[in-house]
């Protein structure tokens, strides 16, 4: 019984996928419904998470796992504790409407059975990454929600732009991904279990002291990739070529926050160490200014929507980096927060680029009577991110400023980075809702129109869900926030989230601080844009364009590289092979066994001296004849003359071989020279000449020195004696070369006939072609003659 | 005559790389062939030069002594063959190659890397 719910579980994993599967039919069957049918999954999949809730409230994780690859102790297990579930539901919540816009949104897209397929593929990724108990699961999953991000984003792949962002975002997020391979293996290697709840919550760190430096850093890689941290928040922003839905849904409320899952996963490993919280927080604080100051500067809604984001990111690891109990406490509340929150603001940006053919705030205004619904949604949206009560985003604020504490210097700092970039994202939210939709009408490149019920229902939910928290919040704080908090740090969090204001407390009055300092930076946006404008004019490179000369620049080597070592000259990779040969050879005799020494010369006979001198004679005019007929004949006479020294040393049948290729090879290289057009000599400058000579003669001497070394040692004749001694009982062949060739090694001597035969054909093939080509090939100026 | 064989292989060898060394294609040919002479007569030496006896095991006896070895022949005798065969291949590519490319000069033969090839794009 309990087998089979482990299998049902798993199962349930691959729905998304099964899903994805059918999309593409499934748009094609049903049309712009296809969207709504097709969130029946991601619809059913929320139903079960929530019906989890109470059972994880309460403070009893579900664990439940199948054996993936039983020889490698792999099993495939999933834990659902109040991170990974308040992560499920984000998923699967808002990705139900996700689904049902995007059908609507490509609506007479030729490819929206592809793009529903993409986005169904992911969210079954997604839902594997914060649901998998084994590091291997989660490094699979990971890497496949960077490739459904590449696909998405590159989605309208035509557009250059497009390919290039999707590039971008596959090149980062995928480092990010082999750090966390590198991580993860090395935290197998110490813990010996790929069980991440078992190595989360044991000590074994503070044991392997050593591996703490390089997991840290592998796994910060990772979630800094990730969820986009200075500097690798180039991505991100590039992300927006992708169709809005993919934007609202992969690019701000789930897969770029797997960074800060993946460091809230690892917190009660790796935190509470100097290391953990000057790094997180300083990338965290850095990337919450920057994104937040440069959102102020972009006109175009995604990319204001998309900096604001980073500097959400950035936020939560700077509360990740504190770690204490209003920190995990804040950091659960920001995620719900801004989940919902940036998921109907952007979905209402597509909204809006649907119904006015634009999405430039300085270009669009009074839209509020037009597209009423959206501009409510946008409210709700806006008015949680600048953090008004009774609203998500306020809640979220007032228990972040509570994290800090005023112990020391570097903690006010952190409360005045955590208070200037909400300040800024306060300002860039009043930006959002007021630009686009108050004041007067302005002309846009269609008649604005509001969207259909399929495009706002989503963006109204999620707005609607940050307010009616007001009517929930005990529900809110012990059975949401409160069970992330806790499996954050893996104790039940004190800390609270409340609507009780205490005002002989900071927070509340930094947040009136938060938002008259937004206010006052609305008031002056149009100076601090034009600011940063000049700013981005003096300083022309960006993190963006050292992406392209990193990525040009690898080009650019690899390129170079593959010209210095394939440039295509055979004279110089000879060169290169000979000289590799000369070094293997006088290497070892040098080094190892030293030279031979002179060899005692016996007395040879007239006949062994004939033999001799033919062959050395043939070889040297084979080099030095300056006609072509004398090439020739010397090529036979050494050729004959290796006949003739087989003959004198019991080798008739090599003898008799080697006369027959010889004469043989003769009259083949005569009837091809004639045919040929060849100049006789060999025309070589001075210093080849030189060069080639001297490499010949290296290598010469080499072998020749190799050979006497040979000589000197003693023979071992075993083998010959094997097979002088069985020739006849066991193969019943008196000529003992033959019987070795067709018998004890006939499998080689099949070998070559094969080797024959090919060269036959191939021989053939060659001479065929010729003769099929009857108009012979244009003639160019023979080329032979100016090397000559 | 042993060592004096090794003094003539290294002869061989190296008029066989200077050839190769060469830019006209038909003297790589040759070269090749030279060197093909040169590595059976190296595996033959290697073998010793022990009796002119040819490895025949008499009529009317089961095994012979004092005979050649017999195994560098067999050796042999497989790589003349296909040293031949490969002579005969590369003869004919060298034919075709000239008629083709009107040129002998390895260095002109370059349809398979031509000179100046285009850089790779710097795009996405």
């Amino acid at each position: 019984m309990e087998l089979s719910f482990d299998i049902f579980a798993v199962l349930l994993l691959l729905v998304p996928f099964a899903a994805a599967l059918v999309a593409p039919l499934a748009s094609q069957a049903m049309g712009k419904a296809a969207g709504w049918v097709l969130a029946l999954v991601p619809a059913a999949l929320f139903l079960n998470f929530l019906a989890m809730l109470p059972g994880v409230a309460a403070g009893s994780p579900v664990m439940v796992g199948i054996d993936w690859v039983p020889m490698l102790e792999l099993r495939l297990s999933l834990l659902v504790d109040g991170l990974s579930l308040v992560f499920a539901l984000a998923i699967t919540g808002i990705g139900t409407f996700i689904l049902a816009y995007s059908g609507a949104y490509l609506d007479g897209h030729p490819q929206r059975g592809r793009f529903l397929a993409f986005l169904l593929l992911f969210m079954g990724a997604m839902l594997g990454l914060v649901l998998s108990d084994s590091l291997v699961a989660l490094f699979v999953f990971w890497e496949l929600t960077s490739v459904a991000s590449f696909l998405l984003i590159g989605f309208d792949h035509e557009r250059p732009a497009a390919r290039r962002a999707a590039m971008q975002a596959l090149v980062v997020t995928a480092i990010g991904g082999l750090s966390l391979m590198a991580g993860g293996v090395l935290l197998r290697v110490i813990s010996g279990t790929w069980d991440i709840s078992a190595i989360a919550s044991s000590p074994l760190l503070a044991e392997a002291g050593w591996a703490y430096p390089f997991v840290l850093g592998f796994i910060l890689l990772a979630a800094f990739t990730k969820s986009a941290q200075w500097p690798f928040h180039f991505w991100l922003p590039g992300a927006m070529e992708a169709p809005t839905p993919v934007s609202a849904y992969l690019h701000s409320a789930t897969m770029v926050q797997a960074g800060i899952y993946l460091l809230a996963r690892f917190s009660p490993l790796l935190a509470n160490t100097p290391y953990w919280q000057i790094l997180l927080c300083g990338f965290g604080g850095i990337t919450l200014l920057w994104g937040a100051l440069v959102a102020l500067k972009q006109t175009d809604l995604k990319q204001l929507l998309a900096q604001t984001t980073i500097a959400s990111l950035g936020l939560s690891v700077l509360l990740l980096g504190l770690g204490n109990d209003h920190a995990v406490m804040a950091v659960a509340a920001y995620f719900i927060a801004h989940a919902l929150y940036k998921a109907a603001l952007f979905l209402v940006a597509g909204i809006i680029d649907h119904g006015t053919g634009t999405r430039d705030i300085t270009v669009l205004g009074g839209l509020r009577d037009t597209l009423t619904i959206s501009f409510i949604a946008a409210a709700l949206g806006a008015l949680s991110m600048f953090g008004v009560p009774p609203f998500l985003g306020y809640l979220a604020k007032e228990v972040m400023y509570a994290a800090p504490g005023t112990a020391d210097g570097w903690r006010v700092a952190v409360l005045a980075v955590m208070v200037a970039g909400n300040a800024l994202l306060g300002a860039a939210a009043l930006a959002i809702i007021i630009r686009p939709f108050m004041g007067a009408l302005k002309p846009t490149p269609q008649p604005p129109h509001e969207g259909g019920f399929t495009l706002w229902i989503g963006p109204i939910l999620f707005g609607l869900i940050g307010l009616a928290v007001v009517f929930a919040i005990g529900f809110y704080d012990q059975s949401i926030a409160g069970p992330m908090a806790s499996s954050i740090v893996r104790y039940k969090v004190e800390s609270h989230v409340t609507y009780a204001i205490d005002l002989a407390a900071l927070p509340i009055w930094l947040s009136v601080a938060t938002w008259v300092l937004a206010l006052l930076v609305y008031l002056r946006l149009d100076a601090l844009r034009g600011l940063l404008l000049a700013l981005e004019r003096r300083f022309s490179w960006s993190w963006d364009k050292g992406f392209d000369q990193a990525l040009f620049g690898l080009i650019r080597l690899a390129g170079a590289w593959t010209r210095f070592f394939h440039h295509g000259r055979l004279e110089q990779y000879l060169i290169i092979a000979v000289a590799a040969l000369a070094l293997v050879l006088l290497l070892p005799l040098t080094v190892l066994n030293g030279w031979p020494s002179w060899p005692a010369f016996r007395p040879m006979q007239f006949y062994e001296w004939g033999a001799f001198a033919l062959a050395a004679a043939g070889a040297v005019i084979v080099v030095t004849s300056r006609t072509r007929l004398g090439t020739i004949v010397a090529l036979g006479i050494q050729g004959l003359a290796v006949a003739l020294i087989f003959l004198m040393f019991g080798a008739p049948d090599l003898a008799f071989t080697q006369l027959m290729v010889e004469v043989l090879s003769v009259v083949i290289l005569a009837l091809v020279m004639t045919r040929l057009n060849l100049s006789a000599n060999d025309p070589r400058p001075y210093e080849d000449w030189l060069r080639d000579g001297s490499l010949a003669l290296v290598v010469g001497v080499a072998m020749s020195a190799l050979l006497l070394k040979v000589l000197e040692g003693l023979f071992d004749s075993r083998l010959g004696d094997f097979f002088a001694a069985n020739s006849v009982p066991l193969a019943h062949g008196r000529n003992i070369v033959n019987v070795i060739l067709v018998d004890f090694r006939g499998l080689d001597t099949l070998g070559e006939i094969s080797v024959v035969m090919a060269a036959g054909i191939a021989v053939l093939a060659l001479l065929k072609r010729q003769h099929k080509r009857e108009t012979p090939a244009p003639k160019r100026p023979s080329r032979r003659k100016e090397a000559a | 005559m042993e060592a004096a064989l090794a003094l003539l292989i290294g002869l061989f060898i190296a008029v066989a790389i200077y050839l190769i060394l060469s830019r006209a294609l038909i003297r790589v040919v040759i070269g090749i062939v030279v060197l093909g002479n040169a590595i059976n007569l190296l595996i033959f030496v290697a073998g010793r030069l022990t009796s002119a006896t040819p490895p025949i095991v008499p009529p009317g006896m089961d095994a012979a002594l004092g005979m050649a070895n017999p195994l560098p022949q067999a050796l042999i005798l497989t790589a003349i063959v296909i040293g031949f065969a490969m002579f005969a291949y590369f003869i004919v590519l060298a034919l075709r190659a000239y008629q083709a490319t009107d040129a002998d000069d390895i260095n002109h033969m370059r349809l398979a890397e031509p000179e100046g090839e285009p850089r790779p794009p710097l795009e996405y």
